[in-house]
């Protein structure tokens, strides 16, 4: 039993975590996707459409990837948590359904026609499909979010014999939590998407590409990061305010405060150490934290031992959270240097445009991360209040799903070094490409060398 | 609003419909990746060329079908999977490895293109099986019996040879001159197949089930329900025959075979449904012991009424934009 919940835990940690990446950019990435399609159809100029086609192809390995492994999501629930859906599936079922009706099925719908169908329609339905498919990811994120939150601030239900039912379902959507999260992996999303256009577009100058378009996607890129950095730093501190609310032992964990104190200092590095309840090596600023979370640099806030036995393991919380905010400040600094560089004009550098390639990736981390402290941050609970993790267990026999956690495993790494490969392929061939000549407005252009890599 | 029993009955025809519907529309699909042949580049290329804009929208209709088991039948879900836990990992994997070779096989390098063929004729393949051998366990009522595996390993081959039989009727459809007549003989092959598989469970099914063989021989049911197994036969009969005269000038009645493989598909499926109504774990929980509160069905029954008929409409829309034989499929 204890072993079919150990090893459940990693299976569903593992599926999610392999999930969540590709989301993170499709959601984001669809939306730049208009936007280029966009200006091609108000200007008319081929480099519009050249950025376009460039990346709905990254747009759709991505996509695919995103689907397949979110199928697996929808049978893990009944397979590895069977008290889950018992207990709350009278509210996370609805919430699951809408998102399928309709969220999956919009984007699933026109996502044919956005890939294939630029020909067989006008362009304005083409745009638009487009436009449905982005709207379709981010209603998709709204769902599931939704739930998510619900999960760690339940609200508008009533327990009866162990079971919930729901009372109000715009106090079930629209839970404490909510909006905050939503808007947090939103932006997370811009953030990831703009780092990896402005990575590969990066990366793309680095091995002499001179065209015009991986200069003006990374222009786009930055621009967007520069603005979308500070507001995630914003919307991460009133997130961060919302959850001292209403869930304070997270909180705790997430600073390593190991006492009540009054005018708390921001750990920047420490050791936590469970055992002795104390931190090691650390590196502080007085009172920040108080102040951060209070406003008041003398502000109190609650420590782990006002929640003797249910709280969350500290060290993964402590860790995370710091990594997460390590990757923001670092995004922030790396968009303003850069955009500003850009702004005066000056090429960028090659050592910077070797940094923007290694961050391509940079939102993954910081998302990966972000996820880890809300979900690890709410343990011991899967719903907080209702059931335990404990308690949601199957009891398949440990032998079973150790087998397909393996298979699950094997999987991922595979396609993860196809999904990388493919992609710096696509770069370089990019690379190689000449410019297509002006008379290519039209939408039908096909030029030899384009044409093999567009096949199916 | 809705009251209790008959939201129970709403959603198991929900689901059996887009249960029919996932079969239909990712039969073909997969049936194409099952005939994927290895060698021949430009044949392989067409035939992917004529599911690429749609099967991602095909495999939402499981994720609905199963999402609606999860939702309204919650208990049903977790006993179902539990019995199935190996097959629905098999499934799973091999529907991911599927899903990314098609989109890999275009842009990864080129060398790399035989291997994601073979990935994606095995994933589409294995995914068929393990959906056959699911369903021959449902049927079997989850037994751990020799006999019970044997029949669930013939009903795997028995969905492959289906779903390989309703893809050969597309591509006579969308495809033209030696790849139609390529797929002209792969539909004679598989619907035999096909034909006989179905004709396996119907005999297996009443005799192993009591319960169903009482619903099938029960007078005068049997007569209202005779005419299901019958029309069944005649269209495979009508099939057979007809693909004899394919391709046929100008290519009349293209379009035949497929529509037929889509009825057949229907009455069987209708047959089966028949047989285990009210029961959605055979022998062992009816819908309304399973059902999810009324509160929660009756929230999401809105929704569905408003957005499904939205679903099927834009659904239509992409089929009409695609129309027609198949084209060379590009990313602009
Ligand atoms: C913040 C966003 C987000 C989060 C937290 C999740 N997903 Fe997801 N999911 C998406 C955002 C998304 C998406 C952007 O909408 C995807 C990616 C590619 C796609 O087609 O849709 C998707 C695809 C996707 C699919 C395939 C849809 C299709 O067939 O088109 C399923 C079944 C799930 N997801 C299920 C889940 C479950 C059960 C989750 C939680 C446990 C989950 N997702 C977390
Ligand atoms: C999308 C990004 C997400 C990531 C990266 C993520 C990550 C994780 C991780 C790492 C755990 C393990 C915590 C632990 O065991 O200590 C976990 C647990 C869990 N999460 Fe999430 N999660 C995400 C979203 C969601 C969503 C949207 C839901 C539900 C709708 C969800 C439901 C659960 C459940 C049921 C568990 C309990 C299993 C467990 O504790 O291992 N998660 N998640
Ligand atoms: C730099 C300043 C940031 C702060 C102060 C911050 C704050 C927070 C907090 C407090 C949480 C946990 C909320 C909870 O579970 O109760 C969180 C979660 C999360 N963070 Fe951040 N964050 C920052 C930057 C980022 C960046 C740069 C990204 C990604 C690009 C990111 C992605 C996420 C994600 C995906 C989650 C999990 C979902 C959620 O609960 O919202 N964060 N963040």
């Amino acid at each position: 039993m204890f072993e079919t919940l150990m090893l459940s835990r990693i299976q569903f940690a593992a599926n999610i975590s392999f999930h969540i990446l590709f989301p993170t950019i499709t959601i984001a990435l669809s939306w730049f996707l208009f936007f280029f399609k966009l200006r091609f159809d108000q200007t008319g100029e081929p480099v519009w459409m050249r950025a376009y086609r460039f990346w709905v192809k990254i747009f759709a390995i991505t996509f695919a990837i995103g689907v397949v492994s979110g199928i697996t999501m929808s049978f893990q629930f009944g397979t590895n948590w069977p008290k889950f859906m018992e207990t709350v599936g009278n509210i996370a079922g609805p919430l699951l359904g809408y998102e399928v009706l309709t969220a999956f099925f919009l984007e699933a719908g026109f996502l044919g026609i956005m890939l294939f169908g630029m020909k067989r329609v006008s362009a304005r339905v083409h745009t638009l499909s487009t436009l449905i498919v982005a709207i379709g990811t981010t209603l998709s994120a709204f769902w599931i979010l939704a739930l998510n939150s619900w999960m760690q601030t339940p609200q508008g239900h009533v327990m009866r014999d162990g079971v919930a039912f729901p009372v109000d379902w715009l106090a079930i959507i629209f839970n404490p939590s909510f909006p905050y999260r939503l808007s947090h992996m939103v932006v997370a999303s811009g953030l990831t998407a703009a780092f990896l256009v402005a990575g590969i577009s990066a990366y793309r100058l680095l091995k002499g590409d001179d065209k015009q378009a991986p200069k003006l996607t990374l222009k786009i890129a930055l621009t967007v990061a520069m603005f979308l950095t500070p507001l995630q730093i914003f919307i991460g501190d009133m997130h961060g305010l919302n959850t001292l609310a209403h869930q304070p032992q997270k909180i705790a964990a997430m600073e390593g405060v190991w006492h009540t104190e009054k005018g708390a200092p921001l750990l920047l590095f420490a050791i936590p150490d469970e055992k002795q309840k104390t931190n090691h090596l650390e590196i502080a600023i007085p009172n920040m934290a108080s102040f951060i979370l209070t406003h008041d640099f003398q502000g109190e806030i609650k420590g782990l031992n006002e929640f003797e036995g249910n709280h969350p393991p500290v060290a993964p919380v402590f860790y995370a959270f710091r990594i997460m905010v390590g990757v923001g400040m670092l995004m922030l600094f790396v968009a303003w240097f850069s955009r500003i560089q850009l702004w005066r004009n000056n090429p960028i550098p090659r050592w910077l445009l070797k940094i923007l390639v290694a961050m391509s990736f940079s939102g993954w981390l910081a998302t990966l991360a972000g996820w880890y402290v809300t979900e690890i941050g709410r343990q011991p609970w899967l719903v907080t209040g209702i059931l335990t993790v404990k308690d949601a267990a199957t009891d398949i026999a440990p032998g079973n799903v150790a087998l397909s956690l393996t298979l699950y495993l094997i999987l991922y790494a595979v396609l993860m070094v196809a999904y990388l490969h493919t992609i710096f392929t696509m770069a370089n061939r990019a690379v190689e490409i000449e410019e297509i000549t002006d008379d290519e407005k039209v939408k039908s252009v096909t030029h030899r060398a384009l044409k093999e890599n567009n096949y199916v | 609003m809705f009251e209790a029993n008959s939201l129970a009955v709403i959603f198991v025809a929900l689901m059996g419909f887009s249960v029919l519907l996932y079969a239909v529309l990712d039969g073909f699909d997969l049936g194409i990746g099952i005939l994927l042949p290895l060698e021949q580049k430009d044949d392989s290329d067409t035939m992917i060329a004529s599911i690429g804009p749609f099967w991602d929208a095909n495999e939402t209709w499981l994720v609905l079908a199963i999402g609606l088991l999860l939702i309204a039948f919650p208990s049903a879900h977790s006993h179902i999977f539990k019995e199935l836990y190996l097959p629905t990992a098999v499934l799973l994997i091999s529907l991911v490895l599927r899903g990314v070779a098609f989109d890999f096989r275009a842009k990864a390098a080129f060398s790399h293109k035989p291997t994601w063929n073979k990935v994606f004729k095995a994933g589409s393949l294995l995914a068929a099986m393990s959906q056959g051998y699911m369903l021959g366990m449902y049927v079997m009522g989850f037994e751990s019996t020799l006999s019970a595996y044997v029949f669930s390993l013939l009903s795997a081959f028995g969905v492959a040879a289906a779903y390989a039989y309703i893809g050969a009727c597309w591509l006579i459809m969308k495809t033209e001159g030696a790849l139609q007549i390529q797929a002209v003989s792969w539909a004679k092959k598989t619907g035999l197949i096909c034909f006989l598989g179905v004709v396996a469970v119907s005999t297996v099914n009443p005799l192993i089930n009591p319960d169903v063989f009482t619903k099938w021989f029960a007078w005068p049911t049997t007569l209202y329900i005779l005419p299901l197994p019958a029309l069944c036969f005649a269209l495979f009969v009508y099939s057979q025959m007809h693909l004899k005269h394919l391709p046929a000038l100008n290519d009349k009645g293209c379009w035949r075979p497929f529509v037929g493989a889509v009825i057949i598909f229907t009455l069987c499926f209708f047959g089966l449904a028949f047989s285990f109504f009210p029961y959605i774990v055979p022998g062992k929980l009816t819908i309304w012991q399973s059902a999810a509160a009324p509160e929660s069905l009756s929230f999401i029954l809105w929704g569905a009424i408003v957005v499904v008929p939205v679903i099927i409409s834009y659904t239509v829309f992409s089929y009409w934009v695609f129309w027609g034989k198949v084209r060379e499929l590009r990313y602009h």
